[in-house]
């Protein structure tokens, strides 16, 4: 069961992230990668992280995803103003398989070097849970979380700052 | 974890993460630039989440909210940067941006 979910989403994850990279429209470009961020939220489950798939979804395919496609309907493209990709794709295909071979031989190297024995450890109680996270969040890992806070501060005064008209 | 070990989605995660490293480097439409990042840091998550799950440590489900909202700040000041240049010079060509020049 759970080998079928895996490769499932997975090869709906590929799919999705292919279809992100080869589309012409950023709409379609945006519904294929909320399609890719669905995947990936449903392996979070199949891991075990139930309130890191919630988050996901909430986040990821809710909010930035609504963001982009906001973007997209705001800048009102004019027809023509996309038609500009892209030269020697087959040149970069092939740069793009090189680069997957290499990648994905060393996430095995490294994980078999980190791992010997390989499997799984046991979970603690309460694994991926939103008590289970919380209390990590606001225990071990506050300083960071409340450096986070900040750092939205600072994106929302520097998105005011850009998008200001400028007089001029 | 039956049948699928964890180099299943470490792999996984890599071949997400050099998808959106082609479609950074191939595409010249910057909307399509931001989202292929996206795809990269969600190919980020997957890992961490992954090895998480591997040692039962939740530490990763942690540093996975904070990439989420790194990503999340990331994208609001990209997205008005392309509403600026947009405006700006009327193309979405990353090419034409090349002479740092208000």
């Amino acid at each position: 069961m759970e080998t079928v979910l895996f490769y499932l989403f997975a090869a709906l994850a590929v799919a999705g992230a292919l279809l992100v990279i080869v589309h012409k429209n950023p709409v379609s470009s945006a519904v294929s990668l909320v399609l890719t961020l669905f995947a990936t939220a449903v392996l979070f489950v199949l891991l075990s992280a139930h309130f890191a798939a919630a988050i996901q979804i909430l986040v990821y395919a809710g909010a930035i995803m609504v963001l982009f496609l906001f973007t997209v309907m705001f800048l009102n493209l004019k027809p023509g103003a996309l038609d500009f990709d892209s030269k020697n794709m087959a040149f970069k295909g092939s740069l793009l398989l090189a680069g997957l071979f290499f990648v994905g031989y060393f996430a095995i190297l490294a994980y078999s070097m980190a791992f010997p024995g390989g499997g799984t450890a046991t979970l603690p109680e309460g694994f991926g849970t939103v008590e289970g996270v919380g209390m990590m969040l606001f225990t071990d890992y506050l300083l960071p979380f409340e450096l986070t806070s900040v750092l939205i501060l600072a994106a929302i005064i520097g998105v005011v700052a850009i998008a200001k008209r400028r007089e001029s | 974890m039956s049948g699928i070990t964890p180099e299943h989605y470490f792999v996984l995660s890599a071949i997400l993460f050099v998808i959106g490293a082609f479609g950074v480097i191939a595409r010249k439409n910057l909307i399509i630039v931001l989202m292929s990042l996206e795809l990269m840091l969600n190919a980020a998550n997957l890992a961490f989440i992954a090895f998480s799950r591997v040692h039962g440590n939740m530490t990763g489900h942690v540093f996975m909210i904070m990439s989420i909202t790194v990503a999340a700040a990331e994208v609001a000041v990209g997205l008005a940067l392309v509403v600026a240049v947009y405006s700006h010079k009327d193309s979405l060509n990353v090419d034409i941006l090349k002479m740092l020049k208000g």
